[in-house]
């Protein structure tokens, strides 16, 4: 294997609590209904092509992707459409769903849903593209930005590296740790898939030395068979954000995106493992995104799995799962603690991008007191993007926009390690999240004139 | 339905907090608050006891009748203020000046611009500034030494620091090497104000600070060695004139304003370029004034003049953007 690296620029530790990193994946039961959202990917949402009363089979199309920057949704169970009606996720807003009651487990016809592995890879380029777009696969990191989008290289560019994002540099989520360790043949030839598909020599898989048995597992594997000849595994030193795309670039080729780039400029693709994985199986297996691997986990819960659970199935079927809900949370979190984001109920759909849920009770969630700004200047040495939160922060409270934009705030990738530092508890990363969305309106109405 | 709590990422926290910062600069400050009590008894304890006490009432009657916010003086920053202005004082400082002291320092250097952070200049600086243009008198006779447990007279004999001494001696045309023989400095090398005293046990309490990563080591260690160079060099090329560079780096508040003043939060620059420029200046002045200025020591002026650009440091000196080789 490669020497360690990492990012150079700032970053923090935050307690790695990484509870279910043993636990084997577990498949969740289907259950009896499912809530599938239209919309779950970053972008448009898909526009549902079912009503009520069809029959539908796993696997089959139920939305398809309106736009550029959209996903095609599928059912992930057989049985009836009860309703297309709204539903509150995990972003707290009401969004269009379907809702389906579950009979049997019949799959659509030409899926393989064995567990046979089919290593030769048939399709041209194109055709891995347009697989990955009919299939559905977004970024499952949480971005859930759509993966064809992303494979889709301009015509000017040319891509060098694939770079598989296997930091989970989150805190408490293992999913991906417990993915690479089961399924690291599948997930291997995802990444030759990805190569073919972008026409890049070379892959990368970058991974946090606080999983070395899923590195030195995959880099045995590829040491061990020619088929594998191009990928390489990258050890990164533990250290929060390592799995932000820039920042993982820069660790993996010592190369830096430009501001307000795509990581193309710089020559690369990066994909995340489950993605990895779900491209593999929608290519080889043609099995549309149905499904994911999710890490139900908090310091309080009983047993800290990873499922492996069918989109829109309920979170409290997971919570049960792992024992229930603990006594006294007072937090729910759907991903990790850096930049997961808290939901109001504690039931909602499993999507595309939901990694894990996190369950904090409140002697680990605790409001904290603000106090003054002590211009200590932490948060500008741990800004991995080389930022000023404090000043992008005071100049937010006071709807400076203009000023915000020259100081850069649109860089700002919330990975919130100014916020975890900052000893006054300034609540930076609010402020710079409300500043960012301003700034943003700012210039695309000036880029309107 | 339960209803649970919604706040934006991140979810967790380090646990560094503004208190811990300032407890632990406390505890740094007591090698040398302890080293002062053995040089000058009890008195030592009375002035920093009084400056204390001082420094937190003159902040919370400011905080509760004045500015009606939070109580918070129980961050510990203005108990720190009182140490460090106690540690500027001569050991036989009337009460009543170190009440002024603290009131000019909290009240002015402090509270009048908002409270912690927010003060840009070093609050325990401004208080002893104060009382130095006020009570010239009092606050340059140091009393010499009465360590404990000796058997010297109870009545204390004053007189000027080494540098005070050095600075007299040299206008009156005494050659350098004369000024600093081994029985002249017998009597002043433990001369002087409570913290300035005892460099070793103000720099086990920097250390901590530095291991602590409350403060970094480049601010003092740059400060240090600018002054360190200077006085070398001067010495070097006339040692008639100039003494030896040890006196300039182990005596007067040097190593004081080194640890515990210029890497004071609010009033030092944010980024790591812009503290070496900082600290650069805070060397170049200290010395300038050492040796060509009126008054002995340099130290807290340089540290209140270099306070006084830090608003510019900060504007010049940015961190190193990611990704800026190319801007739209």
């Amino acid at each position: 294997m490669n020497p360690k690296k990492t990012f150079p620029k700032g970053g923090v530790h935050p307690e790695e609590n990484k509870l279910s990193s043993d636990k084997p994946i577990i498949t969740i039961p289907i259950p009896k209904q499912v809530i599938i959202p239209l919309g779950q990917c970053l972008g448009a949402p898909a526009e549902a092509i079912v009503k009520k009363g069809d029959e539908v089979k796993v696997g089959q199309l139920i939305g398809t992707a309106k736009g550029f920057i959209s996903a095609n949704v599928h059912s992930s169970v057989s049985g009836k459409v009860s309703k297309v009606d709204e539903v509150m996720d995990h972003t707290g807003y009401r969004k269009p769903a379907v809702f389906i009651d579950v009979e049997g487990d019949e799959w659509l016809e030409g899926i393989d849903s064995s567990d046979n592995l089919v290593r030769e890879i048939t399709l041209s380029r194109e055709e891995i593209i347009e697989r990955v777009k009919s299939h559905g696969i977004v970024g499952m990191g949480g971005a859930t930005f759509p993966t064809s989008v992303k494979l889709s290289i301009p015509k000017d560019k040319k891509a060098e590296f694939v770079i598989i994002n296997a930091a989970e540099c989150e805190p408490y989520l293992t999913c991906d740790n417990r993915l690479l360790l089961e399924k690291p043949y599948e997930f291997l030839i995802g990444v030759k898939i990805l190569m073919k598909a972008v026409d890049a020599p070379k892959a990368m898989i970058g991974i946090e030395t606080n999983k070395i048995d899923a590195a030195e597992l995959l880099d045995k594997i590829i040491k061990g068979d020619e088929y594998y000849h191009g990928i390489e595994v990258q050890p990164l030193q533990t250290k929060y954000p390592q799995g932000g795309e820039k920042q993982l670039i820069k660790a993996c080729t010592g190369r830096e995106v430009p501001s307000g780039k795509l990581p193309i400029e710089t020559g690369c693709v990066v994909v995340n493992v489950a993605s990895t994985y779900a491209i593999y199986e929608a290519v080889q297996k043609n099995k549309p995104l149905i499904s994911r691997v999710v890490t139900v986990t908090g310091k309080s819960v009983k047993n800290p799995s990873n499922f492996l659970v069918r989109i829109g199935t309920s979170s409290t079927v997971l919570i049960e799962a792992v024992g229930g809900l603990p006594e006294n949370t007072t937090n729910i979190i759907n991903g990790g603690p850096m930049m997961g984001k808290s939901v109001s109920v504690n039931d909602f759909p499993v999507i595309k991008g939901t990694s894990g849920i996190l369950l904090m009770t409140d002697n680990e969630a605790q409001p904290r007191k603000v106090g003054n700004c002590l211009r200590c200047g932490k948060c500008i040495h741990v800004c991995p993007m080389g930022l000023e939160p404090f000043l992008l922060c005071r100049l937010s409270k006071n709807n400076m926009f203009e000023e915000t934009e020259a100081e850069r705030i649109m860089d700002c990738i919330e990975c919130g390690s100014c916020e975890f530092t900052c000893p006054a508890n300034i609540p930076l990363l609010d402020y710079i999240r409300y500043g960012k969305s301003k700034t943003g309106q700012l210039i695309r109405s000036r880029n309107q004139k | 339905m339960n209803n649970y709590t919604i706040s934006g990422s991140p979810h967790v926290h380090g646990g560094e907090s503004t208190k811990k910062i300032m407890y632990s600069v406390i505890i740094a400050l007591m090698p040398a608050f302890l080293f002062s009590i053995y040089y000058f008894g009890f008195d030592a304890v009375r002035v920093t006891l009084i400056s204390v006490a001082a420094c937190v009432m003159v902040e919370w009657l400011i905080q509760k009748f004045l500015i009606k916010g939070q109580c918070t003086i129980s961050d510990g920053s203005a108990i720190i203020t009182g140490i460090l202005l106690a540690f500027n004082l001569p050991s036989n400082i009337p009460a009543w000046m170190i009440i002024i002291g603290s009131i000019v320092a909290i009240g002015i250097g402090k509270m009048s611009f908002g409270g912690l952070g927010n003060n840009p200049f070093n609050p325990a600086l401004v208080g002893r500034v104060f009382m130095l243009i006020s009570f010239p008198k009092a606050m340059t006779t140091w009393p010499t030494p009465q360590p404990l447990f000796s058997n010297a007279l109870t009545d204390a004999v004053t007189g000027p620091t080494l540098l005070g001494h050095i600075k007299e001696g040299l206008a009156q045309g005494i050659s350098a090497q004369d000024l600093i023989i081994y029985e002249n400095i017998k009597d002043f090398i433990y001369s002087g104000s409570l913290g300035e005293i005892g460099s070793i046990a103000i720099i086990i309490g920097g250390l901590f600070l530095i291991i602590r990563k409350v403060i970094d080591w480049q601010t003092p260690v740059t400060i240090i060695a600018t002054v360190g160079i200077v006085a070398t060099a001067c010495w070097l090329i006339d040692p008639v004139q100039f003494v030896h560079p040890m006196v300039h780096i182990f005596g007067g508040g040097l190593m004081l304003g080194a640890f515990f003043m210029a890497t004071d939060m609010a009033t030092s620059p944010m980024t790591m370029k812009g503290k070496i420029i900082f600290s650069l200046g805070i060397g170049a002045l200290t010395i300038i004034i050492r040796l060509w200025g009126a008054y002995p020591e340099g130290m807290s002026f340089a540290i209140l003049i270099m306070n006084a650009f830090v608003p510019l440091i900060n504007k010049v000196c940015k961190p190193t953007r990611f990704g800026n080789t190319v801007k739209q």
